[in-house]
């Protein structure tokens, strides 16, 4: 059987683990799916209070939108962040949390990793609809650019499966990738502006002769800040150039990670 | 009949890692990646299974049958040969593999299900049967982890043995559940079998084996040792692996004060000859050679049978009896004979054990813990279940008129 009609079948399969992955998460906690939105309601209160108040960033204002607020701006930034980081630490444990289902039946073993991220999609949609909700409420009329921030939903979805599947196998072989993969993640964290605008880098980018906003701009997960806030926070289209540099890393880490994938996936059954 | 499973030349390497090298740390200040020995599991193993066979694959703990197995159900990759599979197949290695013990039986019916390959459509379409057939109507909306082991494996076989497979994998998962839940099985194999369906049997259970397939394969080492009809090849299998445990009796545990020794433990037939393998309702008798170095107050031989799980069968003794000579001189040698006109054990392989003992039984002089090994076969009465045969007879008026 080719890997296409494998990946067919598995369609199913992979929906319900899915379900097993988010029925599961709240199951006997008082709060249940709260629990998914008070975490970045509480990161919100944090870095309000010591960015926005202790540090005095100001947000930009939205334009054409006009939307001035530090909460609204930090949100847009930081659910894309939390959807990729989430996916990375799910993807570490997506194999190795199925031992006993990877030694004893045989499907493909991607399906692992992409049911974990797909219930991590929904959270981050679900997320996305609340923040939606506020920013309707401060006066953002979102409704109109659904269609554009699924098109970026979509393509930071390629981007992460490509990330998952090169990070699950190798966690199998080299446990400390998780470790490494946590202090990394932090790292991630300030190199894009999420609780900070951009014009800071451009202004310290002045101060130096170094190529600091060229180099800034290589990450790409600085440009899918870029065109979210774009979308939510402005209300305009993002710059073709930010689409087409992540459409592109997508595409490239996707077919990198089932490379890899394809690669160490043949011991899998005797390593996990 | 065309083969539904082709196994062409297949090696699988297993990697022993005597440090397992799991940090980056550790493979740059060894600069190299891992260090481990290579083992091989299985070494240049080709066949066929046949359409509609029921296939067993035996062998000694470690001879690769479970990995070969894995390797038939793709779980396992073979470093060298290929496997081709012609069917769907459904592997039976782990029962309730993939439950979610916070979610409920029906939410886990589903998700075994299709973790096994069935679509939400079959599985709407089974669900009363997956249910009914595990017997678990009344706990089906509670959380599996509330379940006994014993519901929670019946669920597993019941979701995976619904799966409708064309080849069936099953790795020692015969003896599960109860008398009952077992009968059950024994029958849907039976319906498996009468579909035409292909199954492909992991066990140690001999006899059952026996009952149960048309062929067999006996691996050694990783390596095809013989295949064919599946009672010669036990057979065989039987007699060798049965070579190196003498008669004589070298094996299993021996204790006791030494003072007088069962020095020879004999299985004979009616004619008093040597025999390793007898059937039902055969005249056996079981001889005990012993020897003594002092003088041994009122001795008592026993002996006993046990399964080759270690089910105690039985315990005679010469004290139940009431056979109490008075003593065993220094240098005093014979045997003492126990004597079956007709053995009841059913087929099977068992243990016998002999021991020597005063009549309190506070001094063990000599213990032989399971130290000879023999078969029973299907002989008169013919029956199959259990250990023992009540060497009873069916009557009635109905009977009478069908004898």
């Amino acid at each position: 059987m080719t890997r296409l009609a494998e990946y067919a079948e598995a369609r199913e399969l992979t929906v319900n683990l899915m379900l097993r992955e988010l029925r599961g998460r709240y199951k006997r906690s008082a709060l249940g799916w709260t629990w998914s939105l008070l975490n970045p309601l509480s990161t919100v209160i944090v870095f309000s209070i010591v960015f926005a108040f202790f540090l005095k960033v100001k947000p930009p204002v939205g334009h054409p939108s006009g939307l001035d607020n530090f909460a609204m701006f930090l949100l847009c930034g930081l659910l894309p962040f939390n959807y990729l980081s989430n996916s990375m630490n799910g993807s570490l444990d997506a194999l190795l949390a199925n031992s006993n289902l990877i030694r004893k039946v045989y499907f493909p073993r991607e399906v692992l990793v992409v049911s974990t991220i797909g219930a991590l999609l929904v959270t981050f949609l679900v997320e996305l609809g609340v923040l939606g909700v506020l920013l309707l409420a401060f006066g953002n009329m979102i409704l109109p650019w659904i269609p554009m921030l699924l098109v970026l939903v979509a393509i930071q979805t390629v981007f992460v499966l490509g990330i998952g599947l090169m990070l699950s196998v190798l966690n199998v072989y080299f446990r400390d990738v998780k470790h490494f993969i946590n202090i990394s993640l932090q790292a991630l964290f300030y190199s894009a502006p999420i609780v900070y605008p951009i014009s800071f880098v451009e202004d310290a980018a002045r101060r130096t002769s170094f190529p600091l906003l060229r180099v800034y701009e290589l990450n790409p997960l600085v440009r899918f800040v870029d065109a979210y806030r774009a979308v939510l926070y402005d209300l305009r289209f993002p710059a073709l150039s930010d689409i087409l540099y992540t459409s592109a890393w997508a595409v490239a880490l996707l077919a990198l990670g089932l490379f890899v994938f394809h690669r160490l996936d043949r011991r899998l059954a005797e390593e996990v | 009949m065309s083969a539904v499973i082709t196994v062409d030349d297949v090696s699988k390497q297993y990697r022993l890692y005597h440090e397992r090298n799991q940090s980056l740390k550790a493979a740059i200040m060894r600069r190299a990646r891992v260090k481990y020995e290579e083992f091989w599991a299985l070494r240049d193993v080709s066949f066929e299974v046949p359409e509609g066979a029921t296939f067993a694959l035996i062998g000694e703990n470690g001879s690769g049958k479970s990995t070969l197995l894995k390797c038939m159900a793709h779980i396992l990759r073979p470093e060298k040969g290929r496997i081709e599979t012609n069917g769907k197949i459904s592997a039976l290695l782990e029962l309730g593999a993939g439950f979610h013990p916070e979610l409920t039986g029906r939410e886990n019916i589903f998700l075994n299900g299709s973790i096994l390959g069935m679509s939400k459509k079959q599985l709407n379409q089974r669900f009363d049967e997956i249910v009914g057939f595990a017997g678990l109507e009344h706990f089906i909306d509670t959380p599996v982890k509330n379940y006994s082991s014993g519901m929670y494996v019946r669920l597993g076989f019941s979701v995976a043995i619904n799966v409708d497979p064309e080849i069936l994998l099953i790795d020692e998962v015969l003896a599960v559940g109860d008398a009952e839940f077992q009968r059950k099985c024994l029958e849907k194999f039976d319906d498996f079998r009468a579909a035409g369906k292909t199954i492909v049997i992991v066990s140690h259970a001999l006899e059952s084996v026996r009952n149960l397939c048309d062929t067999a394969a006996w691996l050694e080492h990783g390596q095809l040792r013989r295949i064919g009809n599946a009672s010669e090849v036990i057979d065989e299998y039987l007699t060798e692996s049965h070579a190196d445990r003498a008669a004589d009796g070298t094996h299993g545990a021996r204790w006791g004060s030494g003072e007088a020794r069962v020095e020879k433990i004999e299985v004979l037939d009616a004619s008093g000859e040597p025999v390793k393998r007898v059937c039902t309702g055969d005249t056996v008798v079981f001889r005990f050679h012993y020897k003594s170095d002092a003088l041994i107050a009122k001795p008592v031989w026993g002996m006993a049978l046990y399964t080759l799980d270690g089910v105690w069968v039985t315990g005679p003794s010469t004290r139940e009896v009431g056979l109490f000579p008075d003593q065993l001189e220094p240098g005093a040698e014979g045997y003492v004979d126990l004597r079956v006109e007709r053995l009841l054990l059913l087929p099977g392989t068992y243990d016998v054990s002999a021991s020597l003992f005063n009549i309190t039984g506070a001094t063990v002089y000599d213990m032989r813990h399971r130290a000879v090994r023999f078969d029973v076969e299907f002989g008169d009465p013919h029956e199959e279940y259990g250990f023992v045969s009540l060497g009873g007879s069916w009557e009635g008026a109905i009977l009478d008129a069908a004898r």
